[in-house]
């Protein structure tokens, strides 16, 4: 059952804000009609293909395309030393070697060249035909394996940044960063109870159902276009300029629907190969992955290890932290680290603490943000340390919650104080919920966790034009991933007082609305609502001057009220959307207006969740039983949608606790890159996942948005952990809790 | 290769087309076809995203071979609705939030069509079984089997 409040009960005074409308783009995707990365097509297009390295580390002595130039069909092949020499800074350095190798292949499946030809075989068989000459190099999978004296390096130039003093010599340690508070020593010495444990856990893929895609045309003056399926295609344009060597503006980026992100698609792969290949062809080229390619080359989630330790005053005050964390960036550097090591104790008013994050480089692809990044793995340490307290204190695993968690004007470890937040809330929600207290049976277990994330705010641009029947279209060019089309249009009926049916809310392109980063961070309802509703204020303001002109009055005695202008005593007739527009030659022109703001006002969000769960002692195969979450929202503007956000991000923690992993063979393969034995969650997996929308509102949000898209990720894998210790007694510290190490934990219950 | 003709009935149209004696009927449907509502999410038979109805069997387009449409009736997402008209189904996806991206969504409108042909009156558990070939990595399913189950206690109506 899903017990969320409808918040337009909550909310008196909304009139849209908080309604569950039919998502403005409904009717393309339940019919087939719209048009995401892969359904592009355009006249005398090329299908591509791309060849990638077969070895985990290799060096890449000489690559012969001259048998592919010649086959059938064939009109482009391109390499390395088809885009300019990497250089600016190490990251963007980094970002073009990453879209093709150049000296070495550091990953297997790292993109060594590509083919453009008339078909999708004959761009097979000529990538197939290329020769390349390697020279396998020694690899390192793991951080033990990376972080290792005299370990094989995968950049002879990386050094750590972050330690004082600055090293000598080159590691495969990107950096380290640092958190602390009070005195550590101090903290453990009046500690009663102290919990420690070493914790791992695997890489996983975001998983989005669509594979990458792209398809540029180049002009032969040089103006390309190009249509990607991302998170942000500003961000696209920017990105495939710098490993182009062009001015973005060069290139224009159409933004198709998109399959799923989750982090995912927030950076580049096939966008500047693409190009490339239209450029040197003629024509147009379509590039798309195979799910094998997507596995194995894009994403996932940094895997980690982190050493934890905690202490506890009897009456459950935590008084001290230490946790020392290391995350596989993949072969380049910028793992989350930083964002676990900042997130692990946020929702804690811990007095002593040191937390070491350590961004380590490996022979697997780089890895991609994935939803509330590098904050699941910390927490999952740390929420299953404070289960473990609550468990010697004899507390329950919310009170040992309640009594440490953060509110308003708390100083979080990585910083900054906290304005309103809604912790406290989802932790009681979670208590006073029926759900918390039916009985359970043998084998069963119940697991509580919470879960901290930032949020994001950026930079954001919106349109709003009035049409001429009094309609209203809202341009922004933030990709519409889960439903922010619906939001967007609901923030401007209720800014408008009209219904919310005669907004139409446009995603436009890169020539046609100004700058947006990311769909990403949580931040789009947050910072481009901000903005269409900074945008909608402007025309309404518009809107009463020209009411004012016609009525020859002054403009305070304008207002704007349920969509149309009104005379504040009532002495003219009200003037409508439709009618303002319908005169507006005679009143200064057509009504638009833009606003652009990078946001602030960010507001934090919080998650508790639980899991009753069943435990097969023969098997160790683990059944979901029923899943309850509870997240402060700010402000649902859409509670469907959020409910989903909230329900999403569970299924995605359920997988990465229960089932999935990256698993390599011992040359650096990876050996299940598909969904068989890659196996997310399915239908019959699950029970029904529970939703409790908290409205704590952000101060800092017209309307009170947080941002609702993250958090949701962080607390399934404790709260799974948690709950199999509870029912099998069992604490397990590696990631993922699948049958085989559950039974091998049951059987070896005594080693 | 010589590329062979193939005749069959798409969404209610008799249609010809030629393909290559190994190329899949899901390539064959969105290249030549335009229809691009059928999407692939694997190519494997693993996500259920290319799901269509031949001849009223439930099937994945990236497992066949084109010119094992020979003969066949075949159904699409695009083939579902009445003009504007929606199917329940449809209609209860929307209603329901049942997509958030959308790109599992033709997959899981047309294995839940199959389904509710089917069994009129699928159990939670029926349709989450039924469905377990479909993979959604938004929504958690909690939408989609609510949506189903709504729809299916719509359709019942409407025939009692
Ligand atoms: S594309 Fe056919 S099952 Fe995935
Ligand atoms: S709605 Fe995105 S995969 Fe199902």
């Amino acid at each position: 059952m899903t017990i969320a409040e409808d918040p337009a009960t909550t909310s008196p005074g909304y009139k849209w804000v908080g309604t569950r409308m039919i998502r403005p783009d409904g009717f393309e995707k339940v019919t087939g009609r719209a048009r995401f990365g892969a359904d592009i097509k355009l006249n005398g297009m090329l299908y591509g293909h791309v060849l990638r390295s077969p070895h985990a580390h290799a060096k890449i002595v000489s690559i012969d395309t001259s048998e592919a130039e010649k086959m059938a069909g064939v009109r482009a092949v391109i390499t390395g030393a088809d885009f300019p020499d990497p250089s600016g800074p190490a990251g963007d350095q980094d970002l073009q070697r990453n879209v093709i190798a150049r000296e070495k292949a550091l990953y297997e499946g790292h993109v060594i060249a590509a083919v453009a030809a008339q078909t999708r075989a004959q761009a097979k068989a000529a990538a197939e035909a290329i020769k390349v000459v390697y020279e396998v190099l020694p690899h390192v999978m793991t951080v033990d394996e990376a972080m290792a004296p005299g370990a094989p390096l995968l950049h002879p130039k990386l050094m750590t940044k972050g330690v004082d003093p600055a090293p000598t010599e080159p590691s495969n340690v990107a950096s380290r960063a640092v958190y602390q508070g009070g005195d550590l020593d101090l903290g453990f010495a009046e500690s009663d109870v102290v919990v420690e444990g070493t914790f791992t856990t695997k890489p996983v893929h975001q998983g989005y159902i669509e594979p990458h895609a792209a398809v540029a045309d180049t002009t032969p003056n040089g103006r390309t276009t190009l249509w990607c399926s991302s998170q942000g295609h500003f961000t696209m344009r920017s990105l495939s300029a710098k490993v182009l060597g062009w001015e973005p503006s060069k290139l224009k980026v159409i933004p198709a629907e998109i399959g799923g992100g989750f982090g995912g698609k927030t950076t580049i792969y096939l966008e500047p190969l693409a190009v490339r290949l239209s450029q040197k062809a003629g024509r147009p080229v379509k590039l798309v992955m195979s799910r094998d390619e997507v596995f194995r080359a894009t994403g996932p989630a940094s895997g980690t290890k982190i050493v934890g330790k905690l202490g506890f005053k009897n009456d459950g005050t935590m008084v001290a932290g230490e946790l020392w964390m290391a995350y596989e960036a993949g072969a380049f550097a910028g793992s989350p680290a930083g964002a676990g090591s900042m997130t692990a104790l946020a929702p804690y008013t811990v007095p002593n603490f040191l937390i070491e994050g350590f961004d380590v480089v490996v022979n697997k692809p780089k890895v991609a943000a994935y939803r509330a990044p590098g904050a699941p793995m910390s927490s999952f340490a740390v929420e299953s340390l404070i289960d473990e307290a609550a468990k010697k204190l004899g507390m329950d695993p919310i009170d040992i919650r309640l009594k440490n968690a953060v509110t308003e004007g708390c100083q979080a470890t990585y910083g900054p104080k906290f304005p309103r937040i809604g912790f406290v809330e989802t932790l009681e929600a979670i208590k006073n919920h029926p759900n918390y207290k039916i009985p359970l049976g043998p084998n069963q277990g119940r697991g509580v966790a919470s879960g901290f994330w930032f949020n994001a705010g950026l930079n954001s641009s919106a349109t709003v034009h009035v049409n001429e029947d009094g309609n209203v279209i809202v341009v922004t060019g933030s990709p519409d991933i889960g439903g922010s089309r619906a939001s967007m249009a609901l923030m401007a009926a209720e800014e408008f007082g009209i219904d919310a049916a005669r907004i139409q809310p446009v995603v436009g392109d890169t020539e046609s609305v100004g700058y947006n980063d990311q769909t990403g961070g949580s931040r789009t309802t947050l910072a481009t609502g901000a903005a269409v509703i900074e945008a909608c204020r402007k025309v309404i303001a518009d809107l009463r001057g020209r009411a004012a002109k016609q009525w020859d009055v002054s403009l305070d005695k304008v207002e704007w009220v349920d969509g149309q202008a009104q005379h504040v005593e009532g002495t003219q007739p009200p003037l409508s959307l439709a009618d303002l527009a319908k005169g507006w030659n005679r009143t200064g022109g057509p009504l638009t207006a833009s606003a652009a703001l990078n946001a602030r006002g960010v507001g934090s969000a919080f998650s508790t969740q639980v899991v009753d769960l069943e435990v097969d002692p023969d098997t160790g195969h683990v059944t979901v039983l029923r899943y309850l979450t509870a997240q402060d929202a700010g402000r649902a503007i859409h509670p469907s949608y959020v409910e989903g956000q909230l329900q999403g991000g569970v299924v995605q923690g359920l997988g990465w606790a229960l089932n999935e992993e990256y698993i390599f063979d011992r040359n650096g393969k990876m050996e299940n890159p598909g969904f068989l034995d890659y196996r997310i969650p399915v239908a019959s997996d699950l029970p029904m996942i529970d939703t409790i929308v908290v409205e704590v509102p952000n101060p800092g949000h017209p309307y009170g948005v947080r941002g609702v898209g993250e958090v949701g990720i962080v607390p399934p894998l404790a709260a799974v952990a948690n709950a199999v210790d509870d029912a099998v007694s069992r604490r397990i510290h590696d990631l993922p809790l699948s049958p085989v190490r559950i039974l091998d934990a049951i059987i070896n219950k005594d080693s | 290769m010589s590329r062979i003709q193939v005749s069959c009935t798409v969404n209610g149209d008799p249609v010809d087309f030629l393909c290559d004696a190994d190329g899949s009927l899901l390539n064959t449907l969105r290249d030549e076809l335009g229809l691009t509502g059928i999407k692939e999410g694997c190519g494997t038979g693993d996500c259920g995203a290319c799901s269509i109805l031949m001849d009223d069997q439930l099937h994945c387009a990236c497992l066949i071979f084109a010119p094992e449409a020979t003969g066949t009736t075949i159904t699409t997402v695009e083939g579902l609705a009445d003009g504007d008209h929606l199917t329940p189904l449809q209609e209860c996806f929307l209603e329901g939030a049942a997509l958030q991206c959308g790109i599992c969504t033709p997959g899981f409108l047309v294995a839940a069509t199959a389904l509710l042909k089917h069994n009129p009156n699928p159990t939670e558990t029926e349709i989450r079984y039924a469905l377990a070939g479909n993979l959604c990595r938004c929504t958690g399913y909690d939408k989609i089997v609510r949506a189903v189950r709504e729809a299916a206690a719509q359709m019942r109506e409407a025939s009692a």
